[in-house]
């Protein structure tokens, strides 16, 4: 019989140690990032705010292999990304990584299921199961009655459900949203957070959230600030809910809004 | 992932036909204008070919061309007879006369004069009447065009009468021939007969005209023959180059229209080449897409390699298709007849627009390549 030692600390997905990364040469180079340290655990929604232009999309895009960065180490499910390198790396990120874009990314050409089950095809399942298996997907996202239709018959809000069913099809380890409800509304905007609280935390699976959307910050487990390439602050939702409780404190999405100012004195939560 | 490839070429029916309209369009251009001009200088040397009897061509030694002629004496003939590996060689005359019609106009006719005996170098094909009437006196044979020319709108009739240097010349019969480069009217007649209708002048003969013996090395023949004669021997595909060359080298007609050829490729191998190169351009995002959620890069230049073939293959087969239909629809034109699509202009243009469109996939390709798959999120 195996035994397991109890998990005091959730499981890690991803986890980078002092990762920085340059964009352009010479006079023109700027820092983006300035030594990231950051663990993503299995489980729970992570949630990446922070300002335009401090440097989250480039942190995810780092986290998911889809960039260099210029120093530092990432460890993807235990896996160093030294050891991860061109058809190996991309193969890995097929299958291990999910994504939802701001824009959809659906392609339009596709049906609602064909798009779904393009993560199952390009790991090489028939069409005919994939799209199946597609479809099954789409019924735990609601969309089970719009299978057959294409992108540009669907809402902003039902092409992102279709995302998140092609994100989770493969059932990835690691799922990754870039401003999921920046362009939807508040109501479409909110479906589509409950709809990853429901469908995508799963023990075995890590979902890393950016967002600028304060409405959603209620679905993270623990929110991640950045600031100028750097993490300003980590705060878990009981941390969360034990400052909301305190008399004085502001209602917490406008704290979060101006974590500056409020948190400006606090170190880092690691 | 094929099927991707595919769905993606032709999931958008308007922008699907576009780019197959494209290159099709693209295709016509070239292969079109290039027939055009294959065809037209295919006209220089109509009459050479249509002499399929003859092997070699003994000429002046100032010839340029077979519109550019310096006669020879009569005696020629002989000489050249008397040359080893000959089997047989006849004259030939080939002249501008003026003629005119009953109606009083005057026309300027190509005149040829074939050996009374054999009539080497008369039309292959006749329409109305019958090659043996040329024997009658005063017979001639007109091709079709040149009739037209003469007397348009008018019923094919033979018995019409022309009058050429004084002479009356009956027509006897009307035929098909190649229409040449200048488009006059070809009248047919006896070498004897032809004499009387052109101006008078020392020399009459334009070429002999020889038929080697079987197993005859043709260049070795030609040398005998020039030294034998002193003349200019030729084959008769060396003769025709020449012509051509003459043509290109000496009237602005082929320059002109090499132009015009150089810009309907130009501007069909850039519509071809945009369109495709756009279309993947336009795809970038899809691609980078595509690229992130674990699609290698072998697999995204097949993906892409099959739309250009599918485009490349279809616009070309239309494009091909819409050149060779317009000179079908028009061989009964006269200004275009036996202008045609050769397999030559059809082999180079699927050579154009293969590698056009290989290029400018090629080109996209390396966009998509270099494409940092961090885009999607941008
Ligand atoms: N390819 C690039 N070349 C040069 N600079 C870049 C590149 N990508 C990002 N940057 C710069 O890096 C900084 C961080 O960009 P990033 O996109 O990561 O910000 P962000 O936090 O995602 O912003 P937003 O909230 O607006 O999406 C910006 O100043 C941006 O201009
Ligand atoms: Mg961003």
């Amino acid at each position: 019989m195996r035994i397991v030692a109890p998990l005091v600390e959730p499981a890690i997905a991803v986890s980078c140690r002092g990762i920085t990364r340059d964009f352009g040469d010479g006079d023109t180079r700027i820092r983006v990032l300035h030594g990231i340290d950051l663990d993503i655990p299995l489980g729970e929604i992570t949630l990446l705010v922070g300002p335009s232009g401090c440097g989250k999309t480039t942190l995810i895009s780092i986290v998911c292999g889809l960039l260099e960065p210029t120093g530092g180490d990432i460890t993807l499910f235990g896996e160093s990304h030294q050891s991860l390198r061109g058809t190996r790396l991309v193969q890995f990120r097929g299958k291990n990584i999910g994504f939802v874009f701001q824009q959809y990314n659906l392609l339009p050409a596709l049906t609602a299921a064909e798009n779904a089950a393009l993560p199952l095809i390009i790991a090489g399942m028939p069409r005919r199961q994939a799209v199946s298996k597609a479809r099954e997907t789409l019924e735990t996202v609601g969309l089970g009655n719009r299978a057959d239709s294409k992108p540009s018959q669907l809402s902003g809000g039902q092409q992102q459900r279709v995302a998140i069913a092609r994100a989770l099809v493969h059932e990835p380890r690691l799922l990754v949203c870039d401003e999921p409800t920046a362009a939807l509304d508040a109501q479409s905007g909110q479906t589509v957070m409950e709809l990853l609280r429901r469908v995508a935390v799963h023990p075995d699976r890590a979902v890393l959230v950016v967002t600028h959307d304060n409405r959603v910050f209620e679905y993270g487990d623990r929110i991640v600030s950045m600031t100028d390439g750097r993490i300003e602050k980590i705060e878990t939702r009981a941390q969360r809910i034990a400052v909301r409780s305190e008399p004085a404190a502001e209602p917490i999405a406008n704290e979060l809004l101006s974590v500056n100012r409020v948190f400006g004195s606090v170190d880092h939560v690691a | 992932m094929n099927w991707v490839a595919w769905k993606m070429l032709t999931g958008d029916r308007t922008k699907y036909l576009g780019i197959v309209f494209g290159v099709a369009f693209g295709s016509v251009l070239i292969a079109h204008q290039t027939s055009i001009f294959v065809s037209l200088m295919r006209r220089t040397v109509s009459q050479i070919i249509d002499v399929a009897d003859a092997d070699v061509w003994v000429m002046n030694e100032n010839v340029q061309s077979v519109d550019e002629l310096r006669p020879l004496p009569d005696t020629e003939v002989s000489v050249v007879r008397g040359v080893p590996g000959v089997a047989w060689a006849v004259g030939l005359y080939k002249g501008m006369v003026t003629a005119r019609q009953p109606n009083g106009l005057h026309r300027q006719l190509i005149l040829m004069g074939l050996d009374d005996s054999s009539l080497v170098g008369a039309p292959r094909e006749m329409l109305y009447g019958s090659l043996a009437d040329l024997r009658q006196p005063d017979a001639v044979i007109i091709d079709k065009a040149g009739y037209s020319y003469l007397f348009p709108n008018q019923p094919y009739q033979l018995g019409r009468t022309l009058e050429m240097n004084d002479r009356r010349a009956v027509i006897v019969g009307i035929c098909k021939a190649s229409p040449p480069f200048q488009t006059f009217p070809i009248l047919f007649a006896r070498y004897n007969v032809a004499r009387q209708y052109a101006p008078r002048d020392r020399n009459f003969l334009s070429f002999v005209l020889v038929k080697m013996m079987p197993g005859t090395e043709p260049a070795k023949l030609c040398q005998q023959i020039q030294q034998r004669s002193g003349r200019v021997a030729l084959t008769t595909s060396q003769f025709a180059w020449m012509t051509v060359w003459y043509y290109i080298k000496s009237t602005g007609i082929p320059i002109n229209f090499g132009i015009t050829v150089a810009l309907g490729f130009i501007v069909g191998t850039a519509i071809a080449g945009q369109t495709f190169y756009l279309f993947t351009i336009e795809n970038l995002k899809q691609f980078g897409n595509l690229k992130a959620m674990g699609v290698t890069n072998l697999r995204i230049i097949q993906m892409i390699l099959l739309q250009a073939v599918v485009v490349g293959v279809l616009g070309y087969s239309i494009g091909i298709g819409m050149s060779a239909m317009f000179f079908e629809v028009t061989k009964d034109v006269t200004h275009l007849a036996g202008f045609q699509t050769p397999w030559q202009v059809a082999l180079m243009t699927a050579v154009a627009v293969g590698f056009i469109v290989v290029l400018s996939s090629v080109l996209s390709i390396r966009k998509v390549l270099v494409l940092e798959p961090a885009v999607v999120f941008r």
